[in-house]
């Protein structure tokens, strides 16, 4: 008997992506493109190396000091960015009340943290010689430890509650609520034109670098996003395995009755 | 870009400490936030009933 054009969709190929929703049908998926992306990762990553301290020339006004920015840029693109992901995760979870959303939320946001504390240190690091200071209350710098205090608010609200699903609806009202901070971090060089530089690499003007110091941002740019990728897979890997400690398909997993 | 020596790739043009500092604790944190992520999942297997 021939499927009807509802039951040939209900098996189309929308159906089969939908499959990975589930826990249980995502988990292998994410186990088998962790080493893809950690590969990728480490590619790009003595790529990058290579090229920002055996391509890039030296700076005529700051010498050596500016190869932290090969660091510091991709570090704080990727807190902004991963900032954003955690907080449409979150949603999703909240809107569609969808498990294996939430769960990617909380595995995203240690992995952001880190990227955020990474681009405030390596900032601080090399304000000290181009600025005179380690620190000063200026509008990005600013921004973005209130960005890292976002995601331990996270961190610790999400923890905190012991019922997962009510930790993760918690979480996600402060993941989106936090997101506005994202464009304001962005911004900031621009609205309050504080000490921190502007955008020397933009979406709408070609960007004033030279191309090798360029390419070397890019590729560890790209070193960290793959990183990203094969962090927060592996940990949701992990949060399904604790969720769902009690379902039969871990607990066969374990070789248990 | 060449170095000439280990010791001028150390010294970075003077600003070692800074370059240094910024990568080797960036380096520190991915080595942390791996041994992390391997002690979850160790944590998480199902027990591994005989």
């Amino acid at each position: 008997m021939k499927a009807t054009t509802l039951e040939a969709h209900a098996d189309g190929r929308g159906n089969a992506l939908l499959r990975f929703a589930a826990p249980q049908a995502f988990f292998p998926l994410a186990g088998k493109m962790i080493p893809w992306f950690a590969a990728l990762a480490v590619v790009f990553a003595v790529g990058g190396l290579y090229v920002s301290f055996f391509v890039a020339p030296t700076d005529f006004q700051q010498g050596e000091s500016y190869r932290v920015i090969f660091i510091h840029v991709p570090a704080a693109w990727m807190s902004m960015f991963l900032y954003v992901v955690m907080a449409a995760w979150a949603a999703f979870g909240l809107i569609l009340n969808t498990r294996l959303s939430g769960m990617m939320a909380s595995a995203i946001a240690p992995t952001g943290a880190l990227f955020t504390f990474i681009a405030l240190w390596t900032g601080a690091l090399w304000g000290k010689p181009t600025w005179g200071t380690w620190w000063v209350w200026d509008a990005r710098l600013t921004s973005e430890l209130i960005l890292l205090f976002l995601y331990l608010g996270f961190i610790a609200l999400t923890t905190a509650i012991d019922d997962p699903r009510r930790a993760e609806r918690a979480g996600a009202v402060l993941a989106i609520v936090g997101v506005i901070n994202v464009p304001i971090i962005y911004f900031s060089v621009k609205w309050w034109n504080t000490l921190h530089q502007g955008a020397s690499v933009s979406l709408t003007k070609a960007p004033s670098m030279a191309a090798t110091m360029l390419a070397g941002m890019f590729l560890m740019a790209l070193a960290a996003w793959m990183y990203s990728f094969a962090a927060a897979l592996w940990r949701v890997r992990s949060i399904i395995l604790e969720r769902e400690r009690d379902a039969l398909w871990v607990r066969e997993r374990g070789g248990g009755a | 870009m060449n170095w000439g020596s280990l010791e001028n790739f150390l010294a970075m043009g003077g600003y070692g400490l800074y370059v240094w500092g910024s990568y080797g604790v960036t380096l520190l944190c991915i080595a942390v936030e791996l041994w992390a992520l391997a002690r979850r999942s160790r944590r998480a297997q199902p027990e591994q009933r005989a």
